[in-house]
């Protein structure tokens, strides 16, 4: 299994939304490295006549009455808000260079 | 130190219902407790002094007025709590102990949360833990350490750290902790205090900030088995919130607990894992260990040897399933809907680059690390790999558990391999620090229960042993930690937590 260079991290990075510094990206590198390098012994059992488990427990899929329960206001929702304009959240804009 | 401090869950609860004290004074003995070492050990985020006062007069007034109200009051009512600061709480700040979510405050409460308002019992706050409770020492949180109350400079394990000490500096009798990989066990083995993880979905985790949907769980803090019997069946059993939640009940756990305490194993077979000790674990955790064994062998336990082949990559699984869930789960705090929003210093505003300077600014570096590398694991060309082999690993490790558990109805392993490390020990080494949980990690793989009880010290630091069951068989655990508590301190002369040093507030700067 390929360790993972600093060009990948630069782009994992990106994919999860998280801004690096240069020293971050630097040290995460080896970091990530010597983490994969311990984990990576799990491909030696996993055979491909072995069926995964994703849950611990087997359930099957809950369903409920399409009833309304019970649901917060509006106030409550916008509470913890960076930022919002009457009953609605506020972003940034979604698209560069308007 | 105030008498009513000392004593357990079940003690005050007995106490409270004979008219010796109030909940109001045994609250505020744990509130003096709290403003008296806090400030050293750090293992409250918020304290909840008022509403804790409030909730313990209103038990007091309706004892006080008697008759169907009053003796329709849960056992446990007027007895005071700590919850963990990953836990929603309306009323108090939840953190997670992490930056992002610095004043937030849930707009509602945790199934568990309900369930302790209805039994009335007075929360006393919210404690430390690991940043999104992903650690294994409380270095990780962005509100500073908690310090383990046996050694100033030294871990209180983690994530639960905070719950852990509280309980073993006796500033709470009971305390809630979440368990993804070892969360609640692990700083029960260092602090000297009991800790379970329910079977998966026996307690609701409606209102537990996820961590790893698949592995995470709620369960009791406390210092005596029967404390986290009283409390597991209070806040256990089915929750529509939560589509994991068990459809049956759990019963019997607290009368588990006390058939455990006579001390008597007849019949009951042991299985010693042969893969979870030796190498890698301390002497003195193995000498504790093996006198165990021969406590629970003379007490009538039959112990057999068995092998779980596969718990070798149990570590490898876990730390490929549990921040491939972290990246999923954490995708919610983006600045937009709740947590910070850190705008960029330069470039446009978009709400892209919002996001990348709000998650870089929010989160400390192992949460970052553990987003990073569930980000690659799931990545195309490596989904397979890893994520896939990893979920091929819990199924061999479900298979080594079924295996186990037709020659032994319990099985037994120290629950750490070593006494609780020095402040900073592992600051620059992850895979180190990963080691912590090696023992613990299989049961949340396969989603059985886990308890650690004390077991002794090694060098004046407590040694933990952990008993695993069958998945629905927490009473089990609860029979045998009982068991071995009880016969432990018939040995001993005297329980493990009273040996404690007594905190020396002055040698730690006051943080507050």
């Amino acid at each position: 299994m390929s360790a993972i260079s600093r060009e990948d991290l630069v782009h994992l990075a990106q994919l999860a939304h998280i801004e690096m510094s240069d020293a971050e990206l630097d040290k995460m590198t080896g970091e990530l490295d010597a983490i994969v390098g311990a984990i990576a012994s799990v491909s030696e059992v996993a055979s491909s006549d072995i069926p995964a488990t994703s849950h611990p427990i087997p359930l099957t899929n809950v369903l409920r009455e399409d009833v309304v329960g019970q649901t917060l206001s509006i106030d409550d929702v916008l509470l913890n808000a960076p930022d919002s304009d009457s009953d609605r959240f506020k972003v940034p804009a979604i698209l560069d260079g308007e | 130190m105030n008498e009513l401090i000392k004593l357990s869950a079940a003690e005050l609860a007995a106490k409270l219902r004979a008219g010796e004290t109030t909940s109001v004074e045994a609250v505020q003995a744990h509130l003096d407790r709290i403003a008296e070492v806090d400030g050293t050990l750090n293992a409250f985020l918020h304290v909840n002094a008022e509403e804790a006062l409030a909730v313990a007069a209103e038990v007091d007034a309706i004892r006080a007025a008697g008759g169907a109200e009053a003796e329709a009051l849960h056992p446990l009512a007027g007895v005071p709590i700590a919850i963990k600061d990953l836990i929603v709480t309306k009323g108090q700040p939840t953190t997670a102990a992490s930056k992002m979510l610095e004043g937030w405050m849930s707009p509602y409460d945790a199934t568990v949360i309900e369930k302790i308002r209805a039994a009335k019992l007075p929360m006393l706050g919210k404690t430390n833990l690991d940043e999104f409770a992903m650690g294994s020492s409380t270095e990780h949180s962005a509100y500073g350490v908690t310090r383990n109350p046996w050694d100033l400079g030294r871990i209180p394990g983690g994530s639960g750290g905070g719950s852990a000490a509280a309980v073993a500096a006796f500033e709470a009798p009971l305390a809630l902790g979440t368990d993804t990989g070892g969360s609640i066990r692990q700083p029960g083995a260092v602090t000297g205090t009991v800790g379970v993880k329910p079977t998966y979905g026996a307690v609701s985790r409606y209102g537990a900030i996820a961590m790893a949907s698949s592995l995470d769980q709620i369960g009791p803090v406390s210092r005596t088995v029967l404390d986290s019997a009283l409390l597991q069946e209070l806040i256990g059993g089915h929750d529509p919130k939560d589509s994991t939640s068990l459809p049956q009940d759990l019963e019997g756990l607290v009368a588990a607990a006390q058939t455990g305490a006579a001390g008597d194993l007849s019949g009951v077979r042991v299985g010693v894992i042969k893969e979870l000790q030796g190498e890698g674990y301390q002497k003195g955790v193995q000498a504790r260990f093996n006198e165990s064994l021969e406590l629970l062998k003379n007490a009538g336990a039959e112990i057999v040897e068995v092998s779980c082949p596969n718990f070798k990559y149990a570590l490898g699984a876990y730390y490929l399933i549990m921040p491939s869930e972290v990246s999923s789960n954490l995708a919610k705090f983006d600045g937009v809907r709740f947590g910070q929003r850190v705008l960029p210093t330069e470039g446009p505003l978009t709400i892209e680059r919002v996001m990348g300077a709000t998650r870089a600014a929010g989160f400390g570096d192992e949460v970052k690390r553990r987003i990073i590398l569930g980000t690659y694991a799931l990545s195309a060309g490596y989904y397979d790999a890893y994520y896939g082999s990893a979920q091929k690993v819990r199924t061999l490790i479900q298979r080594d558990f079924d295996a186990a558990f037709e020659q032994a109805d319990v099985l037994i392993s120290p629950t750490a391999p070593t006494v609780a490390f020095e402040l900073g020990a592992n600051d620059n080494d992850p895979v180190a620090m990963y080691l912590n949980d090696v023992a613990t990690i299989p049961a949340n793989l396969a989603g059985v229960p886990g308890i650690t009880v004390p077991g002794g010290l090694s060098e004046g630091l407590p040694v933990g042993i952990q008993f695993l069951a069958p998945a629905y068989e927490d009473a089990r655990l609860y029979r045998a930690g009982a068991a071995l508590e009880t016969l432990l301190e018939k040995q001993w002369g005297h329980t493990l937590i009273s040996q404690a040093p007594a905190i020396d507030t002055a040698s730690i700067a006051q943080e507050a």
